[in-house]
C-alpha cells in the first residue's frame, strides 16, 4: 500500500477506509499477498456467493489496495502490486526497529560504561 | 546519536547499519552475550523481551519471548552460526510457536554483527537480510494487517465515543 500523503484527498481516504472497514475485505488482503489466487479460488474460502466476493474485490480494487492480473483465462488478485514499495516498506520497518535497539544499547552503555561484575581497568576510558 | 549510517539495498533486501558507541568492544559485546543485557534492548519498550535459553556458540540457540501490552507473548529464536568473541556474531532470527518451536512457515532473517575498535570507542556494523523475497512480502503483509487493525480499531473507538 504505497499512498503518497499529498495525494490523499477526501475521496481517496473515504474509499480507503470503506474498503478496510470490513473483516472479509481485510482477510482478502492477507490472502492475496502472493497474487496466486483467482477470484473463484478466493470465493471458495468464504461462506458467500462468488458475486459477493467479486464485489468485495472490486471495492478493494477501487481503493487501490489490490490489482487484478490476467493469467490465461483467470484473473489473479494481488495485494499491492508494487514490489519495490513493499521492499522499501519492509526495510524501513527493519531500520526503525534497529534504530530503537541502537538507542537502547546506547542508554545501557551510558548507565554502565565499563563492566559491572568482572571489573576491567580499561572499563571507562581509553 | 549513535547511528552513523544506514544503507538499504532493495535488490538484496539487506539493511546495513553502522553505529558508534562510547564504550570498549568488550562492553558492547556484553550487550549481546549477557542475556540480562540483551533483553533490555532487543524488544521495544511496549514489547519487552525475556531471554530464556542463551547459548552463544556455533549451533547454539537463543530463545526469547516478547510480551505485548495485553500480556500477549510473541516467541522468537536465534540459531547461532558463528561466534568470534568479542568481535563477531552471526545468527538466524525467526519466529516460534507458543511452545518455542521454530515456525518453518514464518519469515527468518540472517543477522551479522561486527564490533571493531574505532576512535576510542566501538563501531558496530549490523547487517540484516531477509532470507527470501517471499518472506519479506509476508512480513510486510503482517505489519500491514496490524496497522489496518489498529486504524480500524481507532475508528471504531471514535464512532463508539
Amino acid at each position: 500500500m504505497v499512498v503518497e500523503v499529498d495525494e490523499l484527498n477526501d475521496e481517496t481516504v473515504d474509499r480507503l477506509f470503506h474498503a478496510l472497514a470490513d473483516t472479509t475485505r481485510r482477510d482478502i488482503l492477507r490472502r492475496c499477498v502472493r497474487g496466486e489466487l483467482s477470484v473463484s479460488r478466493l470465493a471458495e474460502a468464504y461462506p458467500m456467493s462468488f458475486a459477493a466476493v467479486q464485489k468485495h474485490v472490486a471495492v478493494l480494487e477501487r481503493a487501490g489496495l489490490v490489482a487484478k492480473q490476467r493469467s490465461g483465462r483467470e484473473q489473479l488478485v494481488r495485494t499491492d502490486p508494487d514490489a519495490v514499495g513493499r521492499a522499501r516498506q519492509a526495510l524501513d520497518e527493519l531500520e526503525s526497529a534497529w534504530r530503537g535497539r541502537v538507542d537502547r544499547m546506547a542508554c545501557l552503555l551510558a548507565e554502565d560504561p565499563g563492566s559491572e561484575e568482572n571489573d576491567t581497568p580499561e572499563g571507562t576510558e581509553r | 546519536m549513535s547511528v552513523t549510517s544506514v544503507d538499504k539495498d532493495l535488490d538484496h533486501l539487506t539493511l546495513t547499519l553502522i553505529a558508534d558507541f562510547a564504550a570498549p568492544v568488550e562492553r558492547v559485546w556484553r550487550l549481546w552475550a549477557d542475556p540480562r543485557q540483551l533483553e533490555r534492548w532487543w524488544g521495544p519498550p511496549s514489547y519487552p523481551a525475556t531471554v530464556e535459553e542463551h547459548d552463544l556458540t556455533p549451533g547454539g540457540e537463543v530463545t526469547y519471548f516478547m510480551t505485548g501490552p495485553e500480556g500477549d507473548r510473541h516467541r522468537g529464536w536465534w540459531r547461532v552460526s558463528s561466534v568470534t568473541e568479542p568481535t563477531a556474531l552471526e545468527f538466524t532470527d525467526g519466529f516460534a510457536d507458543d511452545d518455542g518451536k521454530p515456525k518453518d512457515d514464518m519469515p527468518t532473517m540472517s543477522v551479522t554483527v561486527r564490533l571493531t575498535e574505532h576512535g576510542g570507542g566501538t563501531r558496530m556494523e549490523m547487517r540484516s537480510l531477509f532470507d527470501s523475497r517471499e518472506q519479506m512480502e509476508q512480513l510486510v503483509s503482517m505489519g500491514m494487517e496490524e496497522g489496518l487493525k489498529e486504524a480500524v480499531g481507532q475508528i471504531d473507538a471514535l464512532l463508539a465515543a
